[in-house]
């Protein structure tokens, strides 16, 4: 039957005066309700684009966006993005910043004191509560992260959109923010659509990697599922045969499709 | 040897009279010390910033009285300014009726003049720089418009200002709000044209409207550059004012000045100079100290 999530055909051309660029060509893709799925490519392939259409921060050239049934074609809160740079609004506290998500959202169906507890919860799952009153500049980037995703949890999305989330962070900080996206994931049974260049992220977060072609005109070259049992725990899988074979697959994909953009 | 000290008195209070009890009256005692050894380096602070400017008045203004001290001197030396304005200096709120006021009912008057102006020019000037900030189509048309228009004079706008309200108090204040507005349009237009694309997105997923849009991201996005405008507008006015009220008359300092210019008493208006400037001064500090305290926060991103 019809998936939770289709992207269906969808094209994206840029033109300026008189040059056109075709960044996404034909680009299909069905995701079930609480799948993980990933979506890798080099930078530039328009993965980052792509993402933003299913937000609907861009409109498509072609082709169109399908959640549950019904087209979307414009942003809202059912599809939150947790933004590359955090995004946090500098002059609201991290309480704040979460509040008029969930003020926004919730205005018709929850009472004032219903959305007090509901932006705790919120920051609890990212175990923030202890720096709700701080201003984004005064906590770390890793905390801005978590605080950002918190904001995107508390709309209730039905898909939540992760673009390159730990991409700004450092090694170890990105662990642990990976081991929280799991935990919230496992939790809560999230559809989660997330951009990333970070092969092991992907291959650990993932039920399905989509590997994106190098632009112009990038397509969906592959997509593999990663057959490992839940909840994964990354010491465990270092040596793990499905997760190298899986790894070494994405990479060989990276790998070969870059090479063969230098010969052209 | 503070813990058990502190666990004491809440618990343990039948058997007090043992050593522990000491160190409590011992507490407070490294407490107070510090009191006197704080003051000093606080006091050292505020030595360091009064003194040089001290210092450099002291030296300026005796310059000055060396130079201004010969009798054939075209201007008053201080101590002749003390000896001839003193009643201005010493007494700025008598009211003989007419003009013949003291300084702080001129300065009253410049400033309530200044107040209407400039509050009309901070609603316009925000309103419009929003306008030209967002709308690309009203920046294309406004601003050539707006960017002439800005190089006009202050002083230039009063004969047609006048002819129009045919009044010289709604002329004033119109070439108050004439000189205010155009820092602030820009100013605004500049900090809304720079909001971060990453804000615009977090409202569009939050599907804000565009007024809760106005007033939760872009008027926090662009306050500081919309108080960089307010506090140039608030200088501008404050120069035009003065300005103004010497071609319009009436009570306000502006006046005040070139009536003692008309009377010779050059002393009032050095003393009229002095207040101008301190006024000035503060409003300049004022409109900083509120943008300060509005956009606390919003430029560490």
């Amino acid at each position: 039957m019809s998936a939770y999530l289709k992207l269906d055909h969808i094209d994206k051309t840029f033109v300026r005066g008189a040059t056109t660029t075709q960044v996404l060509k034909e680009v299909t893709l069905e995701i079930e309700k609480g799948e993980y799925v990933s979506i890798i490519g080099h930078s530039g392939c328009g993965k980052s684009t792509l993402l933003n259409i299913v937000a609907g921060l861009t409109t498509a050239t072609a082709g169109g966006v399908i959640l549950e049934g019904r087209e979307v074609n414009a942003p809202g809160p059912d599809r939150a993005v947790v933004f590359q740079n955090h995004s946090l609004l500098p002059w609201l506290t991290v309480y704040d910043n979460v509040r008029l998500a969930v003020d926004k959202v919730f205005s018709g169906t929850k009472s004032r004191a219903e959305r007090n507890d509901w932006t705790l919860h919120n920051l609890e799952l990212v175990q923030m509560v202890h720096a709700k009153d701080k201003r984004p500049g005064e906590v770390s980037g890793g905390m801005k992260q978590r605080v950002g995703i918190a904001r995107a949890l508390a709309m209730e999305p039905k898909v939540l959109l992760l673009d390159e989330p730990f991409g700004a962070l450092d090694a170890l900080t990105r662990a642990h923010l990976q081991d929280s996206v799991m935990q919230i994931h496992a939790t809560l049974g999230n559809t989660i659509l997330m951009i990333t260049h970070d092969v092991d992220e992907a291959v650990l977060l993932s039920d399905r990697i989509v590997m994106m072609t190098n632009g112009p005109s990038a397509r969906i070259g592959e997509v593999l599922t990663v057959d490992l049992v839940r909840p994964r725990r990354r010491l465990e899988l270092v040596a793990n045969p499905t997760y190298l074979k899986a790894r070494e697959a994405v990479l060989k994909f990276l790998h070969e499709r870059h090479r063969f953009v230098e010969a052209a | 040897m503070t813990t058990p000290a502190l666990k004491f008195p809440a618990q343990d209070a039948p058997a007090s009279a043992r050593a522990p009890r000491a160190t409590v009256v011992a507490l407070p005692s490294p407490k107070r010390k510090p009191l006197a050894a704080r003051l000093r380096p606080v006091l050292g602070v505020i030595a360091a910033n009064v003194v040089p400017p001290f210092i450099v008045l002291m030296l300026l203004v005796g310059l000055w009285q060396v130079l201004c001290s010969s009798p054939t001197s075209p201007l008053p030396a201080p101590t002749t300014i003390i000896q001839n304005s003193w009643e201005l200096i010493s007494n700025p709120f008598y009211d003989r009726g007419g003009l013949d006021k003291g300084l702080f009912w001129h300065i009253l008057a410049s400033l309530q003049r200044v107040a209407i102006g400039y509050s009309l020019a901070a609603v316009a000037g925000v309103g419009l720089g929003t306008l030209i900030g967002q709308s690309t189509w009203a920046m294309r048309g406004l601003d050539p418009l707006f960017q002439v228009l800005r190089t006009v004079p202050p002083l230039a706008w009063l004969p047609l200002s006048l002819a129009a309200f045919r009044d010289g108090q709604p002329a004033a204040i119109f070439v108050i709000f004439i000189t205010a507005i155009w820092p602030i349009i820009i100013n605004t237009a500049v900090g809304i044209r720079n909001i971060p694309q990453d804000y615009r997105n977090v409202a569009a997923v939050l599907r804000l409207n565009p007024l809760e849009f106005f007033i939760k991201i872009m008027v926090p996005a662009a306050a500081p550059y919309i108080f960089t405008g307010l506090r140039i507008g608030i200088g501008l006015s404050w120069l035009a004012i003065i300005a103004a009220e010497m071609l319009i008359g009436g009570v306000g300092v502006g006046f005040f000045i070139w009536d003692a210019w008309n009377s010779s008493l050059i002393g009032d208006i050095i003393v009229a100079l002095i207040y101008v400037g301190i006024v000035g001064f503060i409003l300049d500090r004022i409109i900083a100290g509120i943008g300060a305290f509005v956009t606390r926060g919003t430029t560490a991103a």
